[in-house]
């Protein structure tokens, strides 16, 4: 790595070693980095045991696994992907990586508290990883509703507990020092209505971390009393009330969704413009809709709950409020449709993975419309309908942006150039896997299987093979992506600068970046989509 | 601009990390985060530190906001068993909160000593705060003494336990804080009149602990 600043190269830890990834390193596109790596080590355990669960689901009998591994092993697939995966990926490591450049800084506002942030992470993971192999890990899903959390066994339950603390801690953190980042540490004459549109998107998603998984943690610890002290919070057999926990959960993990995709409309907002060479449309409307989809997101928790004794005044609140999600939803992906309009597109890995985005959501966005009336969810509750909405949300909203940003952002990680045909072959791979495995799982709730169950009625038998070879062909995307990402760390073609000619000012420095961003001041970026406006290649 | 020396350890149980520590194990990382910290953009933009600790104040409050919502919902909804009573003996939770209260006057009155440059008053009245929050805490072990529940009597002795107990915990951290800070306050420490925002942000945190617990009295107690 270049380093060009006026501080002494000697003096950063292992300084352009690969060894400074493994420090507690305070450079925070080195922090970046390690979010992303162990994310995606993660994401390599989560999607095995994803595999797992699609083998044991080929067959209606239960014979791959046991039912109570089976059920360690869906808690454990969803806990990972969501917790180890989307949540520190789409914040940590794209939010560390960028939003320093994005304001105009040399780092992030708490550098410290950023390293303190990241290492939470691995312990957590570890920790539940183990779970597996000392006693059995949680059997009862990435929910932990009581009363069944209080009665599977309770050393795994209290693990995934102490693990879920950390990391949500860790993302507490992490989320402060976002706020702080973006709201005190631009550069002098940067307005924020300047600003690239992640940045909005990361204020919206830290302002939903500060405010929801505070109170996630005090229900998890309410729940360990309940398993450890034999307090009765959420026992209802010693005259407690589950559907609190289930009140205090939601206002937390409905929030997490759009932990989840916010971060993702963010980074699909800087793809496009770039590889349709056109300003993004609607810069205002997208950051009311930003602004709008975190204050709605926080009321709109118990559409989750409709079959759990919700009163009619309730549901009817809980519609409509989510109902209206869809109008700044809606405004966004006209917005992105705008800018593509006319656009001259290329058509390479990281677009077709963006535009890949687009189609998926719209169908997860869809039926999540359709979830929040009553008289629906309450047919496809607890169905494979469920699994398939959320899956087309967070692995075909979120997950193809990640891989989508990883095709953009890797020439300036590396300072090489990703292979196309081999990005062009992951991306068949993945659209099609995906399609093939969650499509079906549609049919098969609206016909009434129930999630979370290793047995199913044959009649089913199909659509679920379907399903599996669709996640069969997303185990085996995989592989051209790695062999990609290691070969062409060595061997790809040298990106230059500036490979995509954009204009947000992480491009406006080297690739990879010096140490400390910039060689001198940090360059004024007044119209980071001015495509077509000012000078594009300069 | 406050300089960024051990000043910041006092807040280390809430929000930094162990900044004294870090700087002194590992001596490599000093140059580069002082220059992050105390270059170009500290100079433009100020500290923030006290911002950082605003927004976990407000994290904090949310912990909080959602034990006392499932404390109200448990009230509202779930009938106690017949012998599980309500009504606490008021005595010594009054004169608790008249400790607490007192005390944000105390320790109010110990930073602006500081700022007229009253080292020895300063510390004196950051003494006396500290004495205060640990006879709260003796105060609050002496209730639970004298309470006729324990913590799995029913929903309402659980639910008290755990709210009073996470506020007894950040009490306990705040006393922690306070005499952390007393230490640093010394003649030759790192808190002096110029650079305080060690004191500074202890003083918030305790102020909010305070509040917190003004608004659990009038929910637990009162209501």
């Amino acid at each position: 790595m270049e380093s060009t600043s006026e501080l002494p190269v000697s003096l950063i830890p292992n300084h352009g070693s690969w060894l400074r990834y493994l420090s507690f390193s305070l450079d925070h596109k080195v922090v970046g980095i390690q979010y992303l790596v162990t994310g995606f080590l993660f994401y390599l355990v989560g999607g095995a045991l994803a595999g797992m669960i699609r083998t044991e689901l080929a067959t209606p009998i239960s014979d791959y696994l046991s039912r109570e591994v089976y059920n360690e092993v869906l808690t454990m697939h969803g806990t990972i992907m969501i917790f180890l995966w989307i949540v520190p990926v789409v914040n940590g490591a794209f939010g560390n990586y960028l939003i320093p450049f994005y304001v105009g800084a040399r780092d992030m506002a708490f550098p410290r508290l950023n390293a303190v942030a990241f290492w939470m992470i691995p312990p957590a993971g570890l920790l539940l990883i183990a779970s597996f192999f000392i006693g059995g890990a949680s059997q009862s899903g990435w929910t932990a509703y009581p009363p069944l959390s209080l009665r599977t066994p309770a050393l795994g339950q209290l693990i995934w507990i102490f693990s879920v603390l950390l990391l949500g801690g860790s993302s507490i953190l992490g989320g402060i020092n976002f706020i702080v980042t973006i709201l005190k540490l631009r550069r002098p004459g940067l307005k924020m209505m300047q600003l690239p549109m992640y940045c909005w998107a990361m204020l919206g998603t830290s302002i939903l971390v500060v405010l929801s998984t505070p109170v996630l943690a005090g229900t998890l610890v309410m729940l360990a009393f309940d398993i450890v002290a034999h307090t009765g919070f959420f026992n209802p057999a010693i005259g407690g009330n589950a559907v609190v926990y289930q009140h205090l959960f939601w206002f937390y993990s409905h929030p997490a969704v759009y932990i989840m995709v916010l971060p993702a409309f963010g980074l699909v907002s800087e793809i496009l413009p770039v590889h349709a060479r056109k300003p993004l449309f609607g810069y205002t409307t997208m950051v009311y809709s930003i602004l709008a989809i975190v204050f709605l997101g926080l009321i709109v928790w118990a559409h989750h709950m409709f079959t759990s004794g919700t009163p009619p005044w309730m549901r009817l609140f809980f519609t409509i409020a989510t109902s209206f999600i869809a109008v700044p939803t809606g405004i966004k992906f006209f917005n992105w449709l705008a800018t593509l309009w006319g656009g001259k597109i290329a058509l390479n890995s990281s677009m077709l993975f963006a535009c890949a985005f687009i189609v998926n959501f719209v169908l997860g966005g869809i039926t999540g419309v359709a979830l929040a009336q009553v008289p629906f969810d309450i047919h496809v509750h607890d169905t494979y309908f469920v699994v398939a909405h959320f899956h087309y949300i967070v692995y075909g909203g979120t997950v193809f942006i990640i891989f989508s940003s990883i095709y953009h952002w890797y020439p300036k990680i590396t300072g090489r150039m990703l292979n196309e045909p081999l990005g062009i072959i992951h991306f068949v791979f993945t659209f099609v896997g995906f399609n093939l495995c969650f499509g079906p799982q549609h049919w098969l709730g609206m016909n009434g299987m129930p999630r979370r169950v290793s047995e199913y009625d044959p009649q089913f038998t199909l659509m679920n093979q379907i399903s599996s070879v669709g996640a069969l062909l997303m185990a085996l995307s995989t592989l051209p992506f790695l062999i990609n990402v290691f070969h062409s760390a060595w061997h790809g073609r040298v990106a230059g600068d500036n490979p995509w000619r954009a204009l947000t000012p992480e491009w406006l420095t080297s690739s990879p970046p010096p140490v400390e961003n910039w060689k001198g001041q940090a360059p004024h970026v007044e119209h980071p989509y001015g495509y077509g406006l000012v000078e594009t290649n300069p | 601009m406050t300089s960024l020396s051990s000043a910041s350890s006092s807040t280390t149980a809430s929000t930094a990390p162990a900044t004294t520590s870090a700087t002194d194990s590992t001596p490599e990382l000093h140059p580069s985060s002082d220059h992050h910290l105390s270059g170009d953009h500290e100079e433009h933009h100020g500290d923030f530190r006290m911002f950082g600790l605003v927004l976990f104040l407000v994290g904090d409050g949310m912990t909080f906001a959602g034990l006392f919502a499932a404390y109200l919902t448990f009230r509202a909804v779930n009938p106690l068993p017949s012998g599980g009573v309500y009504d606490l003996e008021l005595l010594l939770p009054t004169i608790n909160t008249a400790l607490l209260v007192i005390s944000s006057f105390t320790f109010h009155r110990a930073a602006s000593q500081l700022r007229q440059g009253e080292g020895f008053g300063c510390r004196l009245w950051l003494l006396i705060t500290a004495a205060l929050g640990a006879a709260f805490l003796a105060s609050q072990m002496l209730e639970y003494f004298k309470l006729p529940f324990g913590l799995t009597s029913n929903l309402f002795a659980s639910t008290f336990y755990v709210l009073t107990g996470f506020h007894g915990l950040h009490v306990t951290l705040g006393v922690m804080m306070i005499l952390i800070v007393w230490w640093q306050a010394r003649a030759g420490g790192s808190i002096n009149s110029e650079s305080h925002f060690g004191l500074e942000a202890a003083e918030l945190y305790w102020h909010f602990v305070d509040g917190i617990w003004v608004v659990l009295f009038g929910i637990i107690y009162l209501l």
